[in-house]
């Protein structure tokens, strides 16, 4: 046990001693925070739209003016020609072409079905479709405009029509940054446990450190935990850090227990870390570190839910998670801060971490070898 | 009078794939000598010591250090050895103090006894004004001395050395061969593997290497005697010239 306070010192002292890293250390969260939770949204205002109206009638003009009044929708171009709208969405100017034919108004004032034409790019699924939502949305108010108009105020009551009131629970104004931000501190963890102490264990042994280390009577779990505990705890103090930033700036809500949220990322770090560990002792070098490194991040953070729902992930992927720590801590981080779940609601997730992070650490330890 | 053996080694083997490091070493080391590892570069002198150490694991082979079976049980013989390496390895961003707490606390070594042992052994280098110092603001023979005392800190039985000197300017190799002197003195074993000629001279036995095998085994007297030799490196040049 003394043993390790040493090492853990002697960590802690190369650390700080090395200006640039100590510094990072605060940095890095700072401008993660600041830059990350309001970059990444999902948002969609101004689409850009191309209207052909070929129609030109009362109906016609409503319908756009409608589309202008709506806070989605810019109209940019207004055109009779299809060719120099299709030229228009292949260069980049605008996202919907919206083709009103002739006769739309003529349909539309004989009780025939109105038809409207929308074009979307949709290089970008995910806004294509939000586009299509919203324009739908917009028709539809149109279309019942039009209903009431002819139906006059005797029959409004007598069409019958369902209307949902809806609530958006935990968080109310649909608000992304509040979805975000729980995420990124998973990320800003991550970076930290993953980079800095894999790094750490490859350097030494790059300088030859190691070898000295080697010779000496260190138990291996003594090392291990020894390279874990510093990142750890800078691990959690970056999360404080993220925290506050997110409470100052973002004024994040925060439901839950906040020393919940910590001990899950304190499980998770030690998961992150005991991986990272493990590749590092194939590694020879700080650049094939790296390498595998940053692929397994990338993996991780991608599939972990952060940006897209693990639900809308096919079936195997899903599979993959289970062995994702990340995934877990998204999970948990969005359920403590937003909807203030307790450990009771969380505990499989907990479980799921404390058994990747002893398996991970296990595998660390039994891997470095101190007799080659 | 039968001496006590603190290294036995019977028909050591090392392989690398096809090559072969050590082919069928067999020495014995006794107990507070200083023994000197001799060969030209590649001839597989520091393959042997790092197998006696415990960083390397020996393909065949019986070798027993400080009464513990290389093979079995690397851990026990960590404990009872000391370990320095030609490639400087102290943390070069601690301060000479702080390394010297490292290495103590590994040991095992009390807080009252690390903190004695580090005002002795600055006291001793002339080293005080140095103490706080980065390992890595230091010149080279400083560093190499602080090694060594780093190396023999917790009194182990056997200290290995790696070609201890090398880069070192002739003043101080001579004194950092009186502090091996007064290292054998104290009753700790050295095994110091050296490609310079004129330390063999200082070894109160040699064996020579050449091509993974040991060629020659006494003393440097004796070598030189039985060679016709004036001096050890004339001995080398008779018996281990490299192949043309």
């Amino acid at each position: 046990m003394r043993t390790i306070l040493y090492l853990i010192r002697k960590e802690f002292l190369q650390i700080f001693r090395d200006k640039f890293i100590s510094k990072a250390i605060i940095g890095v969260p700072i401008v993660q925070m600041l830059l990350l939770v309001p970059a990444i949204t999902f948002e969609i205002k101004d689409i850009r739209l191309c209207v052909i109206d070929m129609d030109i009638s009362a109906d016609s003009r409503a319908l756009i003016n409608q589309l202008e009044g709506s806070t989605f929708f810019k109209i940019k171009y207004s055109t009779f020609s299809e060719e120099k709208a299709n030229n228009l969405m292949h260069r980049n100017k605008c996202d919907v072409v919206l083709q009103i034919p002739s006769e739309f108004g003529k349909n539309v004032g004989t009780g025939n079905p109105g038809k409207v034409l929308a074009t979307i790019n949709a290089i970008n699924a995910t806004t294509a479709q939000l586009s299509w939502a919203y324009l739908n949305g917009v028709l539809r108010d149109y279309n019942k405009n039009i209903l009431l108009e002819n139906a006059g105020d005797m029959a409004v009551s007598s069409i019958p029509q369902i209307d949902i009131t809806n609530r958006y629970w935990y968080n109310e104004l649909l608000n992304y940054k509040y979805y975000m931000l729980p995420g990124i501190l998973g990320i800003l963890v991550t970076a930290i446990g993953f980079l800095l102490a894999g790094l750490n264990l490859v350097k030494e042994k790059e300088v030859g450190t190691i070898e000295q280390i080697n010779v000496t009577p260190v138990r291996k779990y003594h090392f291990i935990i020894a390279k874990m505990v510093p990142f750890l705890i800078i691990g959690l103090v970056d999360l404080s850090l993220g925290l506050i930033i997110g409470k100052i700036t973002f004024n994040i809500p925060f439901e839950g227990s906040l020393g919940l949220l910590f001990l899950a990322s304190a499980i998770f770090l030690v998961a992150v870390l005991g991986l990272a560990l493990f590749i590092s002792t194939f590694s020879s070098t700080q650049q094939q570190y790296m390498f595998v490194a940053f692929f397994f991040m990338i993996i991780f953070i991608l599939m972990s839910g952060i940006f897209t729902p693990l639900e809308s992930m096919p079936m195997w992927a899903q599979r993959f998670d289970i062995v994702n720590p990340m995934a877990y801590l998204m999970r948990i981080n969005r359920m403590v801060m937003l909807k203030g779940s307790t450990i009771h609601d969380i505990s499989r997730d907990i479980y799921a971490l404390v058994i990747i992070a002893v398996v991970f650490t296990f595998f660390a330890v039994s891997r470095y070898r101190k007799t080659a | 009078m039968m001496k006590n053996r603190v290294i036995i080694v019977r028909n050591l083997v090392k392989r690398f794939g096809k090559f072969i490091a050590n082919d069928n070493l067999s020495f014995e080391v006794y107990e507070g000598e200083i023994f000197g590892f001799l060969g030209a570069n590649g001839a597989g002198k520091t393959t042997a010591l790092r197998i006696l150490s415990g960083l390397s694991e020996p393909t065949s082979g019986e070798v027993i250090v400080a009464g513990f079976d290389a093979k079995k049980q690397p851990e026990q013989i960590k404990k009872n050895i000391g370990y320095m390496c030609q490639k400087f390895s102290l943390y070069e961003d601690l301060t000479a103090k702080e390394n010297i707490m490292l290495y103590g606390g590994i040991y095992g070594m009390s807080k009252t006894l690390i903190k004695e042992r580090t005002d002795e052994l600055l006291d001793k280098l002339n080293f005080r004004e140095y103490g706080d110092r980065l390992i890595s603001d230091l010149p080279l023979g400083l560093k190499q001395k602080l090694a060594l005392s780093v190396a023999v800190l917790h009194e182990p039985k056997i200290v290995f050395l790696d070609e201890p000197t090398g880069g070192v300017d002739p003043i101080t190799r001579r004194q950092f061969w009186e502090m091996i002197y007064e290292t054998a003195y104290r009753g700790i074993t050295v095994f110091v593997t050296t490609h310079y000629m004129d330390e063999a001279e200082y070894c109160d036995r040699i064996s020579i290497m050449s091509d993974g095998k040991i060629v020659a085994l006494d003393t440097p007297a004796e070598l030189k005697r039985q060679y016709n030799a004036k001096s050890v490196e004339e001995v080398f040049i008779k018996i281990a010239r490299p192949k043309p």
